[in-house]
């Protein structure tokens, strides 16, 4: 009975002041809806940017540094176990790049309930040679269902069919780069020669963009088996084993248990790419620090016209007062009203926010880099939406409650007799 | 005077500090029976409406004792004494302060909605019969700016029946109008007064309005001389 009466005294407040009332409501609606579409689309744009790195890079990495061993044969000699041992000129040992025990090794790890999948990888440099032109390469042997599985590698398989790896036998795929300098195209047999000087014909079924001109330009991809043959190596022969996790955040601690239990070298994603972080975190802070600025100016927009409404509505103020309305009812009357212009405008915001960044998720954003996308990226995610809401309602209830604080305070006998 | 008294005042003392402390009113004891129509006059600045805003409970600010319906005044903290004007204390001003964003029903609602003891279609009702009494009932739905003065007038001693208050309280209620809708105003108080032996207290400088009431209070420089 009592809250209804104060609301509608709240919204004849307003009708009164109608066009006041839009331009404020109209400086929330402007700010959620700048905050929703400047979010949306800053994360979505951190989102594609941090997924460039993160569906190609393993979560964690296994393989074997070439490193020197960590005990030499005289740290054995027990004779000179208490002497101070000095070693110079240590080479590192060839222990080859091999995981040893590798198909155990990748059960083992599929097996961990935190790992989605594992894919195992050869490595091997190689020469491509074209009439007289020599260009050296990367092959990497990659088993072809879970590298889509794991890095979506479809993705940027810009030219012919990335499942032909894997059936037609010595096949490759090759980089952007290198197809244009070695001018072939998908269907043309390239030669390659090995480090240990075989040389092989392989028949291209794709070309591969990552839109990286390094990588472009040295990267290819075969099956498992056609790299292993291509090195003249056993079925075994693994350099690589590639983990994608759950959740990423456990990288670091996963790697460093895995070097453990199965002493072998392991990196996690996040030492690999740290400065990505860095730059996602320093979007984040412009786009919440430019749309709160937004919010906060739309805040002293509304402070304003209270203020003034304040002002001209001295006599209904006074009069309510008299007739038995309390300072606490008519605090709540202009908080409401401001409360009223959050919601109206916050409201409005959030859809205009929407429509804003659906827009924004139809312009043209063709480029070189990333071949899948064509629009520019958006993040539809609700959770903005509730922020947006939300901070219309804290914006508009502080500009309000000031104002309303001083209308509360209100002597009505110095206004009637001031008449 | 063996009749109930509704309003009383003892010892009260004011004193304005700005520009100096200067004492408004001295200490003033008096008291109002039930039913009866008291008219405060005295010359400008003698301190009548001083003395009224504090019998009205709005002007907290006072030294000595205030029984309304023998509750005393002075203890309530300002919520308690919203309540009590909102209950026992009706208003007509020198001016009419109707809210212009309402009708004239609503306006003459206002206090009996705050009050919320009945339901709106009650409020209405009432407000309407209050309207019909007054014979400004055909401006109802009118908004509060279409009025004439003298209509104001009447409408906002409606807002002041509304909630059947025990005393009627009025500030120079016809200072305002021409002498035909100020005898209106007075004739209807008094018929307030007389029919529904509710108490009016009004302060005046008009000579005439006050003489045809049933008890006269002069007031000059701050005390009660009559």
């Amino acid at each position: 009975m009592k809250n209804p009466l104060l609301l509608n005294i709240a919204f004849a407040l307003l009708r009164a002041r109608m066009k006041q009332s839009i331009v404020a409501a109209a400086g929330v609606t402007f700010g959620i809806a700048m905050f929703i579409a400047l979010v949306s689309f800053m994360t979505g744009l951190n989102k594609m940017l941090d997924n460039l790195v993160i569906n190609r890079t393993p979560h964690i990495r296994i393989y074997n540094a070439i490193v020197p061993s960590k005990t030499q044969p005289i740290d054995l000699a027990g004779e000179f176990v208490s002497s101070r041992n000095f070693i110079r000129s240590v080479r590192p040992k060839d222990e080859g790049k091999q995981l040893y025990n590798a198909a155990r090794l990748i059960k083992a790890i599929r097996a961990d309930e935190r790992v989605i999948d594992v894919a195992p990888k050869t490595k091997t440099t190689v020469f491509f040679n074209r009439g007289t032109i020599q260009l050296s390469g990367i092959i990497d042997g990659v088993d072809v269902e879970l590298e889509q599985k794991l890095f979506h590698m479809e993705d940027y398989v810009i030219d012919g069919n990335i499942a032909d790896l894997g059936t037609v036998s010595n096949s490759i795929i090759i980089g952007k780069g290198l197809a244009d300098k070695l001018i072939v195209k998908v269907g043309d047999l390239v030669q390659v020669t090995t480090p240990d000087a075989d040389i092989a014909m392989l028949k291209i079924v794709g070309v591969v963009q990552f839109g990286i001109a390094e990588v472009d330009d040295v990267q290819s991809f075969a099956s498992l088996q056609t790299a292993q043959k291509l090195q003249g190596k056993p079925a075994s022969y693994i350099t690589d084993i590639q983990v994608k996790l759950k959740d990423i955040s456990l990288a670091p601690a996963v790697a460093k248990e895995y070097a453990v239990l199965f002493d072998v070298d392991a990196t996690d994603i996040q030492t690999a790419n740290a400065q990505f972080e860095t730059g996602t975190n320093v979007r984040n802070t412009i786009a919440y620090s430019v749309s709160i600025t937004l919010l906060i100016v739309a805040g002293f927009g509304i402070y304003n016209i209270l203020n003034m409404l304040i002002y001209e509505k001295m006599d209904a103020i006074a009069i309510l007062k008299a007739t038995g309305f309390s300072g606490r009812d008519v605090k709540t009357i202009f908080i409401q009203l401001s409360m009223v212009l959050g919601v109206v405008g916050g409201s409005i915001g959030i859809l205009l926010g929407y429509v804003l960044s659906v827009i924004i998720s139809h312009i043209p954003f063709v480029t070189q880099a990333l071949p899948t996308i064509k629009t520019y990226p958006v993040n539809f995610d609700i959770m903005y939406y509730f922020i947006g809401i939300g901070f219309a309602l804290i914006t508009t209830y502080l500009a309000g409650l000031f104002p309303a604080r001083k209308a509360a305070k209100i002597d009505p006998v110095a206004i009637i007799r001031g008449k | 005077m063996m009749e109930e008294s509704v309003l009383q005042a003892i010892n009260i003392n004011k004193y304005f500090l700005d520009p100096v402390r200067f004492r408004v009113l001295k200490d003033i004891s008096f008291s109002i029976s039930k039913g009866s129509f008291v008219a405060i006059t005295g010359k400008s600045g003698c301190g009548k409406s001083t003395l009224l805003y504090i019998l009205s409970t709005m002007d907290t600010d006072y030294e000595g004792e205030l029984l309304l319906d023998n509750e005393a005044l002075h203890k309530k903290n300002n919520a308690e004494l919203a309540l009590v004007r909102n209950q026992k204390i009706g208003f007509v001003f020198q001016f009419h302060y109707l809210i212009e964003e309402f009708n004239v029903l609503r306006n003459v609602m206002l206090p009996a909605m705050k009050l919320g003891k009945y339901s709106t279609e009650i409020i209405e009702e009432k407000a309407i019969q209050h309207l019909r009494m007054l014979g400004i009932e055909d401006q109802a739905l009118k908004n509060a700016n279409q009025l004439s003065g003298g209509q104001k007038q009447r409408v906002a001693i409606a807002r002041a029946l509304i909630n059947d208050p025990l005393i009627i309280m009025g500030d120079e209620p016809t200072g305002n109008l021409d002498k035909k809708n100020s005898d209106i105003v007075f004739g209807i108080l008094k018929d307030i007064c007389v029919e529904n032996k509710q108490t009016i207290l009004v302060v005046t400088h008009d000579p005439e309005f006050a003489s045809r009431a049933d008890r006269i209070i002069v007031m000059e420089d701050g005390e009660i001389v009559n």
